[in-house]
């Protein structure tokens, strides 16, 4: 409760909260807010005709129609679903393998830690996005084939972090102090290492919903994540591409097949972005201002 | 001690790079071997001569996977990749004209974030709550926040097909004609240093033109956190006693920042700079798909909406490899730079 009142007293980590409370409650309310045309499959934009021109707002559709007739009201507020999913099970998975393997690694030490640790250099150095694109292309194309590739790429950041966490945790004294009452390691590290270096673990985690996001969202766009006609904001914005150029004497004319969609990510990231930085700050006072 | 440490990595080296090809060809497990006969044929003719399963037999696919593998680390060893049918040329040939494209417009966006980065970081640094800092850490914020493909897009909007300042793609053209031209030599396949050294600063200009949009869309969210840490390690270094020490000597506070401040205060940002490598590869996949520029990153998006293997493969050995000599030479220099680092 006092993290809570602390962020909502930062100018910035209160923006930050209210982006991404506006967005629970969206993805919360989807089916009264855009009624899906489909029901058993929602997640379907729905399509008003099959014209490959985009159609500009209207009181049929708030936000227009992009090319091949996809309402954009209905993808916005259904992709909200889609980006939390995305963001919240890649994060709570990858988050638990990382701290696992990370913290487990740096408690017992030796070889077993130099071992894991080159595992994740290696993992480390290898572009991210481009080994996310192999996987889908050995793979095969799909939402969940996108949030495994995450996964498999997404633990090693807090393996990394949590190891520094630990080695530093375990020299302290109510360690040796827990060592020298004779508790078992494993008690050691789940009572008192674990609570003890978790909190960066938090931030790191807000941080990466976004990220997780913008990456999936990446690749929706370049074409190898969801599949088409997929809620995904990402895909929207591709599906805008050829309108870009809008017509001859009229730039703007198809604004609203990028627009809607871009604001959508953007604000959907920034929103995580500042509550993980304002919760860095609340978390460690240290670092405050930096 | 440096010497050792150079060695040790040195020798590492070719281990590491063994690893790191055995992962990528454990990929091709994945496939039938019909397709993995594609990462092997140099020349989609050679399936005209034979039926495919004399071509399985022919090219060992039908052995163990290990020795599967050290035929392939032959091959790669001799410059072969296998077809590309998404390009319809040789992976190899593919790569050696994508490839210098990407180098110049990471080089580029390396120079914007290192100068940019230093420079905006150093201000936002002096300026420490005032106006001018809380502006950049809004900037800044944005710059992380949002999606490299999004910012592509505005500034594609905006400056192409509105105000149409610069064109896609990576050459005009006329300028085209000329670097096709027998009498323009292709020392580096970087248009931009090859117009240079032939004299063509017409070319030269073309290409940076073409490049100044990508460049910058890409190197934004690298730029956003490159400034962001420059600022906190200058704040930090300008709480050392030295500092006090400069300063109560008299020297004036330009002297204190440039000369005994910004030094020390380099050092994390030009770490982040070289462990941020793998990161703008990953952003060239995006950016490049962005303007249509084609370097690596367009190459390997073509290449999996094809499902072309060969060209994946040798594209993520390519990346692999670069990527572990970039970090050899980060490593180097941070440890040429930094007295204080043990070598152990």
């Amino acid at each position: 409760m006092v993290v809570l009142k602390k962020i909502i007293k930062n100018p910035m980590g209160f923006i930050g909260l209210t982006l991404v409370l506006f967005w629970v409650i969206i993805a919360i309310f989807a089916p009264l807010l855009a009624p899906p045309g489909d029901v058993r499959d929602p997640y379907m934009i729905k399509r008003a005709g099959y014209s490959s021109l985009p159609q500009p707002p209207s009181s049929e559709a708030p936000m227009g129609l992009s090319g091949g007739g996809y309402d954009i009201y209905y993808g916005i507020i259904w992709g909200s679903r889609t980006a939390f999913r995305i963001g919240l099970i890649v994060v709570l998975i990858s988050g638990l393998i990382g701290t696992l393997v990370g913290g487990v690694s740096a408690y017992i030490g030796g070889l077993m830690d130099e071992i894991v640790m080159r595992i994740v250099d290696l993992f480390m150095s290898f572009p991210f996005l481009i080994g996310v694109i192999i996987m889908t292309v050995v793979l095969g194309k799909g939402l969940n084939i996108v949030i495994l590739a995450l996964i498999i790429f997404g633990w090693r950041g807090y393996a990394r972090v949590i190891r520094s966490e630990v080695l530093s945790v375990k020299e302290r004294d109510y360690v040796t102090a827990a060592k020298a009452l004779g508790l078992s390691r494993r008690r050691i590290l789940i009572k008192h290492v674990f609570p003890n270096s978790i909190f960066p673990i938090f931030v790191l985690a807000s941080l990466n919903i976004g990220r997780m996001v913008l990456l999936a969202s990446s690749l929706s766009f370049i074409g190898v994540g969801s599949e088409p006609g997929f809620a995904d904001w990402g895909q929207m914005i591709n599906f805008a591409r050829p309108w870009l150029t809008g017509v001859v004497g009229d730039p703007f004319a198809f604004w609203f097949t990028y627009l809607y969609p871009s604001l959508a990510i953007c604000s959907f990231i920034l929103g995580w972005t500042l509550l993980g930085d304002t919760l860095r700050d609340v978390l460690d006072p240290q670092l405050k201002g930096t | 001690m440096l010497k050792k440490f150079i060695i040790k990595r040195l020798l590492t080296l070719p281990l590491i790079l063994f690893i790191l090809s055995g992962l990528i060809f454990s990929l091709v497990a994945f496939l039938s071997p019909y397709e993995r006969l594609a990462v092997f044929i140099p020349d989609p003719e050679v399936y005209a001569q034979a039926p495919v399963e004399e071509l399985v037999i022919l090219y060992g696919l039908d052995e163990a996977i290990h020795i599967q593998y050290l035929n392939w680390l032959k091959n790669v060893f001799l410059g072969d990749l296998g077809w590309s049918p998404s390009a319809r040329m040789p992976v190899s040939r593919a790569l050696s004209s994508r490839f210098p494209a990407t180098v110049e417009l990471m080089l580029l966006g390396q120079l914007v974030i290192f100068f940019g980065g230093i420079a905006i970081g150093t201000y936002t640094a002096k300026n420490h709550n005032k106006l001018g800092d809380h502006f950049f850490r809004f900037m800044t914020t944005l710059g992380i926040a949002f999606p490299g493909f999004v910012v592509g897009l505005l500034l594609l909007v905006i400056f192409y097909s509105w105000l149409g300042w610069f064109p896609p793609g990576r050459l005009s053209p006329w300028a085209m004609d000329v670097v096709g031209s027998l009498e323009f030599q292709r020392y580096t396949g970087m248009n931009t240093l090859d117009g240079i050294l032939n004299g063509r600063f017409d070319v030269f200009l073309n290409s940076l033109r073409h490049m100044i949009l990508p460049a910058f869309a890409y190197s934004l969210s690298t730029l956003a956190a490159t400034i962001r840490l420059m600022r906190s390690s200058l704040l930090e270094t300008l709480r050392k006693d030295y500092i006090y020490t400069a300063r109560s000597k008299g020297l004036s506070e330009k002297v204190v920042v440039n000369k005994h401040a910004r030094r020390n205060a380099l050092l994390p940002v030009i770490t982040f700079m070289g462990t941020s490598v793998p990161i703008m590869f990953g952003g060239a996949v995006i950016i490049e798909t962005v303007f249509g520029y084609p370097g690596m990153g367009l190459f390997i998006v073509q290449a999996a909406h094809g499902l072309d293997f060969p060209a994946i493969l040798g594209s993520a050995l390519l990346v692999g490899v670069v990527i572990v000599f970039v970090n050899l030479v980060v490593d180097l220099l941070y440890r040429i730079l930094d007295p204080t680092i043990r070598y152990d």
